[in-house]
């Protein structure tokens, strides 16, 4: 049967993948389309943040979505001036410093407060 | 303890959110609830031609909105069918004449007197979905399965999660069992990942469909059609009955005179 649908051109072309594949790109860069106000208050926000621990240079400031065919992601380039010293300290006000030292240096980053 | 406002929406235009309003109040009705359909459609109504009441129409929602007449002047009752109402959109006005607020309002006024408030969405995201789909509770989204109607589904279920409507369900609309098959047609599977909501029902593409517009009675009024009983069953699923989804007969996927003309690219 199979051969005869070949034959007869009657394979099946599956466009049907095709469809799934384009609607999973499409709905990546509709889920993130995110307003120019919403990217303002990041922005301020994230400012902020990194000014607890570093001077930077707020007017170079690069905040924009990067959209390429598989994903999308958030790049900044932000300046650094200078970084704060104790800015350690801040970072675990009112912990033991000694808790400092117990976990890899190189972890702490990976971690996100929200 | 009032009715529940249910809006009929889908971003894209021509997937069937009139059909679909029309037969599943239609349905409702004939299971013995009582049933107010209104068109929100402003400047572009259809619903009262789908239902086949444009010739009874006197006044409209933005009549009543304005105060030109009482609610119950502007209803139009349908006379097949015991408690099945429709309240016209203005033709005359643009989505501006009416705002949120008065939307909820015409909704609550509503509530007591009937089991279901079904809202007829106009297509868009804008100001006329807003009015829409303010006074509702609840939302079922028509979507076909092609990727532009699917990809507008997505885009309003996200608007109507941010405005609180629940629950949020699904019409898969002018389904093609057969073109599922052959791997040609995104299946009910595939647009339920994608959009993550539940289903509510699949209405297969019937020809008797635009033969009941043509008429103006949608086809729950008896007609025995696969579109009418999925459009049935709907109507039973939003009552809370469990309702299996229907079988499909696809048909044979492949004929000797469709071969032969592929083979010859006639």
């Amino acid at each position: 049967m199979d051969f005869l649908k070949r034959f007869f051109g009657l394979e099946s072309r599956d466009s049907a993948k095709n469809a799934r594949e384009r609607l999973r790109i499409v709905l990546i860069h509709d889920r993130t389309d995110i307003s120019p106000q919403l990217l303002e208050n990041l922005r301020a926000e994230m400012i902020g943040v990194l000014t607890k621990y570093m001077d930077i240079d707020e007017s170079k400031i690069e905040l924009e979505l990067d959209r390429d065919d598989q994903a999308v992601a958030l790049v900044a380039n932000v300046p650094i001036l200078r970084i704060k010293r104790g800015a350690g300290v801040l970072l675990d006000e009112g912990e033991p410093s000694s808790a400092q030292t117990s976990s890899e240096p190189g972890r702490r980053s990976h971690k996100k407060r929200r | 303890m009032g009715g529940r406002a249910i809006v009929v929406t889908s971003g894209k235009g021509g997937v069937g959110k009139t059909t679909s309003t029309a037969n599943i109040a239609v349905a409702l009705a004939r299971a013995g609830k009582k049933v107010v359909a209104i068109d929100a459609d402003i400047g572009l109504r259809n619903l009262d031609v789908v239902m086949g009441l444009e010739n009874r129409v006197v006044y409209t929602f933005i009549d009543v909105i304005e105060e030109n007449c009482k609610l119950n002047q502007a209803l139009v009752r349908d006379k097949r069918v015991d408690n099945l109402f429709l309240l016209p959109a203005a033709q005359t006005r643009t989505k501006d004449a009416v705002g949120p607020e008065q939307m909820v309002a015409l909704c609550d006024q509503l509530r007591p007197d009937f089991d279901f408030i079904l809202l007829d969405c106009p297509a868009g995201i804008e100001g006329g979905f807003k009015n829409a789909s303010a006074g509702a509770d609840e939302a079922l989204v028509v979507t076909t399965p092609e990727v532009p109607s699917v990809r507008d589904a997505d885009r309003i279920i996200g608007m109507l999660e941010s405005m609180g409507k629940s629950p949020i369900r699904l019409i898969i609309n002018r389904f093609r069992a057969n073109m599922v098959q052959d791997g040609d047609m995104l299946d009910q599977e595939d647009i339920l990942d994608i959009l993550s909501v539940k289903l509510i029902g699949i209405v297969p593409e019937d020809d008797s469909v635009i033969k009941s517009s043509n008429r103006g009675e949608p086809l729950t009024f008896g007609y025995n059609s696969p579109a009418a009983q999925a459009y049935s069953n709907i109507a039973a699923r939003l009552q809370g009955q469990e309702v299996p989804l229907m079988k499909w007969d696809t048909g044979s996927s492949w004929n000797l005179l469709d071969g032969l003309r592929r083979l010859f690219r006639i």
